[in-house]
């Protein structure tokens, strides 16, 4: 198995989807030729073409209303947002049609496509390029926003979002496009989309987080195992929405103790319904108030502040020994 | 030269077929067969009753909210250029290219009655249901025409929008892609001369809208949009070359909005009757109606029997209507095809109303 990194990851998701499949096309701004601004789609057009790798012009609703032409014609476009920070443009688009058209038309029509966007601080970028906003998109009924955390589950759920019969939220945490490299089969993998995984199990208190910020989550679960002897259990969700609390509100039953971790600002974010949940379903097994490590409810700041804005892992710490101590 | 004149070549074209008296310039005569000239005089009557009838059930409470189409009756003619393979991919005017393509009068009072069911458009049918957000289809049927040529299909994307709708990016957004990548697009603009209160002065300040196809470098072509035979020529030509490869047309149908922009709008308050009535006198019926008679395709005894099979199609629509919401909804579907799959969560919900309406029940 070789090891690669999540960029790579996803160009092999895409090439081979493409590979099998004819009805499957990648669009965006600099994906053709320049093979995207984080080379994501390097190499595509000299194998498929530029009529399967298309350099569109610059504007963002027109990427994603011109994709959903295409996936109400049968095709399975991926289109890049070239920065999550520039696809609000094409929210009007994927919340007015694309999450809605499979509903509004009782099942005749459906738009399988997948919008990917690099989101999220830590890689010292301008203003507009660092932020996290899954929320918006979480809160869009008919959509489904999925987001990973390794090269691995980010090549093989991506291969199940393009397969996916519905408009998938594809988000991908830049700051770990090329942090590490892990194995990844080189044979076909995929991962359920609303699914969430445990990725350490644990007895003493569950931290539940989600791509970028699943790095220190890990290393502060490691921390507290070698030194402090407590046993974090780590839930990955990698889809934020539709959610699955099925794995988290058992594990809050277990632990009693719960940290909810994200890049995004707190109020409203994917934190807050993740505490409703497991309020409404795990509430007699809590031992204390659920905690949140999140981003503040400003604009993340440009890098020389970042972070102290990102949740890092001491921030994560001091949350989870208040939720011991409590 | 550091400053010198770019040649560019500016031309929009005005057309018109049929004048209001119903006379018609033989040079320019579309040559359309005497049965598919009946069946448009036909769909755009019935566009006409029907219309009539929504704006009485709508009085009557029996529906909610609706946008009457009178006076946009000729659209018809483009709808009519179109092959069952082609998609139509309509705004909220075009009930008569809707109908023209096959969708049923039931499913239009269903919508206008608050009901789903107006969108399920029934497979083989290439119409989408109707969009709302004004300008924001005219993507679609790019995406449409691009998605027809990667697969070498010789089909085209008509979109409709309105003259307020080429005031949003989308419209533009959708134009330059087209261009760029000669998409099999036709972009059908019914200038009415109003966006609810905004008169088409107001939305933009180029003499015509029809010209806005030239920053794309696309032909673009205005047709008196009250003349069924030029919106029929003029939509042919702009088929027939999205059909052969030569991409993109914009067309501008000048036409009016005889009635208000919805049930819920007065327009007393922005606009005078007497540009009303000056419309009136290029009804778009009256004046085909006179050219038929004139051709002695229709006569009185022809055009009374054809009122009376019209307005019985419209009441036997109706009755299948009353008939079918008489039945009941389950309000539980509302639930349906919101994802292929139901997520857990969603079937939670859906199992929360089901208990709240069973305990009702009871
Ligand atoms: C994006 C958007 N903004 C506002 C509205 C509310 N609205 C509905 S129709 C309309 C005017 C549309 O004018 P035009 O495009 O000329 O079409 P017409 O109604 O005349 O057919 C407006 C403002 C809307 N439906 N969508
Ligand atoms: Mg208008």
């Amino acid at each position: 198995m070789p090891k690669i990194n999540m960029v790579q990851a996803i160009n092999l998701a895409l090439s081979q989807e493409m590979e099998k499949d004819d009805s499957v096309v990648v669009l965006g701004e600099d994906v053709g030729v320049d093979g995207g601004v984080f080379r994501v789609t390097d190499g595509l057009i000299d194998r498929f073409g530029p009529e399967r790798v298309i350099d569109t012009p610059l504007a963002e609703s027109g990427i994603a209303g011109f994709s959903i032409g295409m996936a109400l014609y049968g095709l399975k476009p991926v289109c890049e947002m070239q920065f999550s920070g520039f696809s609000y443009f094409a929210m009007h688009q994927m919340e007015s049609h694309a999450a809605r058209l499979r509903w509004r038309s009782g099942g005749r029509f459906s738009v399988p496509m997948v919008l990917r966007a690099p989101y999220g601080g830590g890689v010292r970028a301008l203003e507009h390029h660092s932020e996290s906003r899954e929320a918006y998109w979480a809160h869009t009924p008919g959509l489904k926003t999925v987001i990973p955390s390794s090269p691995r589950n980010a090549r093989a759920l991506l291969v199940s979002a393009i397969r996916d019969p519905d408009p998938v939220i594809f988000y991908e945490p830049k700051a770990l496009y090329r942090a590490f490299r892990e194995d990844v089969p080189d044979e076909e993998e995929t991962l359920p989309i609303g699914k969430s995984q445990i990725v350490r199990e644990g007895k003493d208190v569950t931290l539940i987080s989600y791509g970028a910020s699943m790095r220190p989550v890990l290393e502060a679960a490691s921390e507290l195992s070698a030194r402090h002897g407590i046993e974090a259990e780590v839930i990955d969700l990698l889809t934020v929405s539709p959610m699955d609390d099925e794995l988290f509100t058992g594990s809050a039953r277990k632990t009693g103790r719960v940290v909810v971790v994200h890049e995004a600002p707190r109020s409203f974010g994917p934190g807050a319904e993740i505490v409703a949940r497991l309020v409404e379903k795990s509430f007699l097994f809590l031992e204390a108030p659920v905690r949140r490590v999140t981003g503040f409810d400003i604009v993340i700041p440009l890098y020389q502040r970042e972070t102290e804005y990102l949740p890092g892992p001491e921030r994560i710490l001091k949350a989870v020994r208040e939720t011991l101590d409590f | 030269m550091p400053r010198k004149a770019i040649n560019l070549t500016c031309k929009v074209e005005y057309l018109s077929i049929l004048d209001e008296t119903g006379k018609l310039d033989k040079k320019l005569d579309p040559s359309i067969p005497d049965d598919l000239l009946l069946r448009l005089y036909r769909a755009m009557l019935l566009a006409r009753r029907f219309d009539e009838r929504m704006l009485v059930l709508q009085r009557q409470g029996k529906i909610g909210t609706f946008a009457p189409i009178k006076g946009q009756e000729a659209q018809v003619g483009a709808a009519a250029v179109l092959e069952p393979g082609d998609w139509l991919v309509p705004s909220f005017r075009e009930m008569p290219s809707e109908l023209w393509r096959g969708k049923s009068m039931e499913s239009v009072l269903f919508t206008y009655g608050g009901y789903n069911e107006g969108g399920y458009i029934p497979e083989g049918i290439n119409n989408l249901p109707v969009s709302i957000p004004v300008g924001s289809q005219t993507l679609h049927a790019v995406g449409l025409g691009y998605a027809m040529k990667y697969r070498g299909d010789k089909s085209v994307a008509m979109v409709f929008f309105g003259d307020g709708a080429t005031s949003e990016g989308d419209f533009h957004e959708a134009m330059n892609f087209a261009a760029v990548f000669r998409t099999p697009t036709v972009f059908m603009c019914q200038n009415n001369h109003w966006a609810i209160s905004v008169p088409r002065s107001r939305q933009s300040h180029s003499k015509t809208l029809a010209q806005k196809a030239l920053a794309y470098d696309m032909p673009g072509i205005q047709l008196d949009g009250n003349d069924v035979l030029a919106v029929y020529a003029g939509a042919k030509e702009a088929v027939d070359r999205a059909r052969s490869g030569g991409g993109p047309t914009l067309i501008e149908l000048v036409t009016y909005r005889m009635s208000m922009h919805t049930t819920a709008d007065d327009p007393k308050k922005y606009r005078s009757e007497k540009e009303v009535e000056e419309w009136e006198k290029r009804d778009p019926i009256v004046r085909f109606e006179k050219y038929l008679r004139g051709r002695n395709l229709l006569t009185d005894a022809g055009v009374e029997e054809m009122d009376e099979d019209v307005r019985n199609e419209v009441r036997e629509a109706e009755e299948r209507w009353l008939e079918q919401i008489g039945k009941g909804v389950d309000p539980l579907d509302m639930f349906d095809h919101a994802y292929a799959e139901m997520p857990p969560s969603l079937r939670a919900q859906k199992e929360e109303l089901e208990r709240e309406l069973s305990e009702k029940k009871r």
